[in-house]
């Protein structure tokens, strides 16, 4: 079978250089998709947009109606969440609002969050959670966190409940699971920039669309998990909740959903962590807050002010995971049955908590400093920071230049105009190809057909600059991060060190990453590249080593016996059966770094990420929903191509 | 060996088994399984109902279809412990969960006090199910985020039992186990046989006529096996349940069985008395099983004395049901002793050289 496998792809390949190398000057249309068969997919997205904002209409109520409704509902917690934390409770519209009730006072908010983290974690949680906090009062933080911390209240529950409530449904019906994947596939994948546009049409600029578009983004992996985690019920639990003669409510939220707890936990994890990363991008539509302040500092290109905006994103982050994180572990751990006694006996924290926000809150009206952190007490570190990078920029901007500049010339450019001159009849019929060998006729229509419509839509020289971009931070990402994947799977200390830093540089939004780059390298695509690389390392290095320690001990143990040398297991043993692992991890980082790409928008690309954000800033629904479709269809075809590689992989290694 | 198939592969269990002419196969039935299948894997149904198919397991794995219970015959009476027997993979779990439709039967009929299981509405099966019937997990399936007492009181809480009154009668089950004192442990703070009768409480507390057990034991560690056999025998000797125990250690059938039924490849290979499959293991396959089995451990004596009017010599007597090896140290110096029955009533004579001609046989 190897010959013949070998025999079929030097064909393809053989066939695939002929087109390239002598296609041009007789088949033209095989490079550039000609315009008078392009799918006006654009007009078309735009169109429908149009109608249902103006036109649709449910007889009683327009559809318009609708959205602005559900924005309403939403926005009353919000308002809520936001008059408890920042604004206060205000009688009256506008400026000549008063307000009847302060809102929390820093203290008491430090106060409850750093009880909740004792409740959750303990002492050193505690601490933990008490200095992320004061970090936002000390720097002057404290609004805009407050502000972004009252939408992240708001949505987390909601993504919470409704991608429970997704996945159940999916896990009581296959039918819906079925229609739901697809659905879900693209709602990962598609870069958020895409939907806000159609989002701000139909609920409106403001915190609402923000968080809308943050349920969107934050749902997917909940739903995922929910179904994963009621799979992975024993079906004993299932026999039980019949033999007992359950309904099938009692089934779900008696039986299934209790004993899958510990694993809906880290979905809940993972949802107020993407939250946190899209009310921060969200604040282009209008949610505010610290991803508002990080957006104006870059446009203004004030380091300082960016910097100091996306240290408090990552104090906040890292309180909010870590919390999260605690009660998660908690939830396998026994509760502690109630004691019976007075209130303050069988309630400690709610009662403390309360009585921090009394005093404080009263305390605040005779004492200002109480309520709001006084000024006089606050730290900048903006102007510093603002100096550090002018004196590096000063005395190593010759240094920064030349490795700048020799990357661009020797590797990004020539990458970039070799991807460029492909034609795209050719790489679709690759990729085509590829899907055949790898998983079948299946996977090579959806892979040519995703590929062609890239094409088809226009957007394929866009699109291979993305790839181009992509390609060239995952290789970079890789080669950093596998071997330090493999030195760090060999040594328990240094894991324990590596692990520390990419599970903090996971929590952190991407639009923290930019800052740095933009600091030392301006824009343009190196510097997009290195926030790329910086975002996506993580999966590779950790997807490396949990391959590298997965591998079956007895087989190392076998090699030992044999006489390997440490450097004959790595390269026999160890890598040859985590390779599975390490290929997941490529995927991994390949829809990291797409989904980075679309935000190093920002600092100037000129890719399929450009366009979707130019379409933003234009309000144009169309352009950017076919942008950011393409977008999703490359990390679709890349996802596909290399999960099947995988398993195929693994089945021949015999692991499965 | 490929068994012959049915109809040939099941049997009536309670033609099979009349001379031990047991208290228990007197009374009536309370469930009886006729020509029950389990055919997993599309179209089973139609394979099925064509009539004279071809159902030998060579013939299913062509047609794509898993045989996992092939025409299973068997009747369990009230008050008895009834063994199913079988290697994994051999269909005594999907057997058992087909008794009580957990698993749907291919086809068959499953009559429980009478009434066809598998004819009755979902809502009647909760019914049954909630309170005729109680199950025990091999992995115990206790609820990690509930208290011992709340598992326990949870298929009452389930029916909508009110909360003084189902906690009363879960403490009344936890004593039962005897786990006081334990009731508001979590599962994982507890050991594995404690667990595990933390199961059989919660199986209990809805006190069922019919109790399933599918392989108790299995996951515990063998000391702590015989001391939940030893335990589980004392509770059936207060509770008097019928009871189908599932298991895969030959040794644990033999202790606790009033009778065993031996499954391979899905069907009955065999039914009995534990006296009866070791005494006459009906196929090569059943006969591996008995081998090293004692037979002194198992036969009784009323199936080797010789029957006599009274009991005549000595004075020593013993008791019908006891093993030989009860028996045997009574011979110390005799050489016959009287047998009788549960009333005192002599039924007849062992003999020595009976006992000992048993005994070589091993």
């Amino acid at each position: 079978m190897g010959a013949a496998h070998l025999t079929a792809w030097f064909a393809a390949l053989a066939i695939f250089v002929l087109l390239w190398q002598f296609g041009e000057p007789i088949s033209k249309w095989a490079f550039d998709y000609p315009k008078a068969w392009q799918i006006p997919l654009a007009r078309w997205i735009s169109d429908a947009m149009k109608w249902l904002v103006n036109e649709a209409s449910f007889g009683l109520f327009t559809f318009t109606d609708l959205t602005r409704f559900i924005a309403d509902i939403v926005n009353l917690p919000y308002r809520l969440a936001l008059s408890l934390l920042s604004t206060g409770f205000l009688s009256g519209q506008g400026s000549s609002a008063v307000q009847i009730l302060p809102p929390l006072s820093w203290i008491a908010v430090i106060a409850v969050v750093t009880l909740i983290g004792y409740h959750a974690g303990g002492r050193r949680l505690a601490a933990i959670v008490a200095i992320c906090f004061g970090f936002l009062a000390v720097f002057g933080q404290w609004q805009s966190a407050m502000v972004t911390l009252a939408s992240i209240l708001v949505a987390v529950p909601l993504g919470v409940v409704g991608g429970l409530l997704l996945g159940i449904a999916a896990y009581r019906w296959p039918r819906f699971e079925t229609a739901l994947t697809p659905i879900l596939d693209l709602m990962q994948t598609i870069p958020v920039f895409a939907y806000l546009v159609p989002i701000l049409f139909l609920f409106g600029f403001g915190p609402t669309a923000a968080i809308v578009a943050t349920l969107i983004y934050a749902m997917p992996p909940m739903t995922r998990i929910t179904v994963m985690a009621l799979r992975a019920v024993p079906s004993e639990f299932r026999d039980l909740g019949n033999m007992i003669g359950c309904t099938r409510r009692q089934m779900t939220w008696r039986v299934l959903v209790p004993s899958a707890k510990d694993s809906l936990m880290v979905g809940v994890n993972q949802v107020i962590m993407l939250s946190l990363n899209m009310v921060i991008i969200a604040s282009m539509i209008g949610a505010g807050g610290l991803g508002f302040d990080v957006l104006a500092a870059l446009r203004r290109l004030d380091i300082g002010a960016g910097l100091e905006a996306g240290l408090a994103i990552v104090a906040l982050a890292i309180a909010l995971d870590r919390l999260s994180q605690a009660y998660a572990a908690r939830a396998g751990a026994p509760v502690a049955p109630a004691s019976t006694g007075g209130l303050v006996a069988r309630h400690p924290y709610t009662v403390a908590a309360v009585a921090v926000i009394l005093v404080t809150g009263v305390a605040g009206l005779i004492l200002p400093a109480v309520q709001t952190y006084p000024d006089a007490l606050k730290l900048s570190t903006g102007s510093f920071w603002s100096n550090v990078v002018g004196w590096i920029n000063v005395n190593f901007f010759d240094t920064f230049e030349a490795v700048k500049n020799a990357v661009l010339l020797n590797i990004l450019i020539p990458f970039k105009r070799l991807l460029g001159g492909l034609p795209w009849l050719g790489v679709t019929g690759m990729l085509a190809f590829a899907g055949w060998r790898l998983g079948g006729l299946k996977l090579a229509a959806i892979v040519g057909v995703l590929a062609f419509l890239i094409a088809a839509t226009g957007q394929w020289e866009k699109a291979m600059i993305t790839t181009y971009l992509c390609g060239i931070s995952v290789i970079f990402a890789a080669l950093l991060g596998i071997p330090i994947g493999i030195l760090s799977a060999e040594r328990a200390r240094l894991w324990s060190w590596v692990r520390v830093i990419i599970d903090t540089l996971q929590t952190l939004p991407s639009f923290v990453y930019l800052m740095p780059a933009v600091m030392l390298f301006r824009v343009g695509d190196f510097t997009a590249m290195i926030a790329v690389v910086a975002y996506s390392i993580a999966p590779a290095i950790r997807y490396t080593v949990h391959g590298l320690m997965k591998v079956d001990p007895r087989l190392i143990e076998a090699g030992r016996a044999m006489g390997c040398t440490p450097f004959q297991i790595l390269t026999k043993i160890k890598l040859k059966l985590a390779l599975p692992e390490i290929m997941l991890g490529l995927n991994q980082t390949i829809m990291f770094a797409l989904s980075m790409l679309v935000i190093t928008a920002l600092v100037g690309t000129r890719d399929l990420g450009q366009e979707v954000y130019i379409a933003l800033t234009k309000a144009d629904t169309g352009r950017g929903l076919v942008a950011g479709f393409a977008v999703a269809f490359i990390a679709i075809i890349a996802d596909r191509l290399i999960s099947s590689g995988a398993a195929r992989t693994k089945a021949r290694l015999g692991l499965v | 060996m490929p068994l012959p198939a049915a109809p040939c592969g099941g049997f009536f269990l309670l033609s099979q088994t009349p001379q031990t002419g047991r208290m228990m196969t007197a009374s009536e039935p309370k469930l009886i399984c006729r020509n029950v299948w389990k055919v997993f894997g599309a179209g089973a149904g139609e394979f099925l109902g064509v009539k004279d198919a071809d159902t030998s397991l060579a013939s299913l794995s062509k047609a794509g279809l898993v045989g996992a219970v092939r025409d299973v015959n068997l009747e369990v009476h009230a008050g008895e412990i009834f063994v199913i027997m079988g290697l994994s993979g051999s269909g005594k779990s999907t057997l058992v969960r087909c008794l009580s439709r957990l698993v749907e039967p291919t086809s068959g009929e499953i009559l429980f006090n009478g009434e066809n299981l598998l004819a009755a509405s979902e809502s009647r099966m909760i019914e049954i199910r909630r309170h005729q019937m109680g199950m025990v997990f091999q992995h115990f399936a206790l609820l990690p985020h509930m208290t011992v007492l709340a598992n326990v009181a949870f298929p009452l809480e389930v029916q909508g039992v009110d909360r003084e009154t189902r906690e009363a009668r879960a403490k009344k089950m936890i004593d039962l186990v005897g786990l006081s004192g334990k009731e508001n442990f979590f599962p994982r703070e507890l050991s594995g046989g404690q667990q595990q009768r933390v199961g059989i409480a919660r199986s209990l507390s809805v006190e069922p006529e019919l109790w399933f057990l599918d392989e108790p034991f299995s996951a515990l560690d063998p000391l702590i096996r015989r001391e939940m056999q030893d335990e589980f025998v004392r509770l059936q000797s207060v509770l008097k349940k019928t009871i189908v125990f599932i298991t895969h250690d030959f040794d644990e059938a033999i202790r606790l069985a009033d009778r065993i039924a031996i499954m391979k490849d899905g069907s009955i290979v065999q039914a009995g008395t534990p006296e009866d499959i070791v005494l006459n293991p009906a196929t090569p396959y059943v006969a591996e099983f008995t081998r090293n089995v004692p037979k002194a451990k198992v036969v009784k004596v009323g199936s080797i004395m010789r029957a006599a009017k009274s009991a005549s010599g000595t004075g020593a007597t013993v008791r019908e049901r006891a093993t030989i090896a009860e028996a045997a140290p009574i011979f110390a110096n005799v050489d016959r002793i009287g047998v009788i029955d549960s009333t005192g009533k002599p039924v007849g004579v062992l003999h020595r050289d009976d006992v000992v001609e048993l005994m070589m046989r091993g």
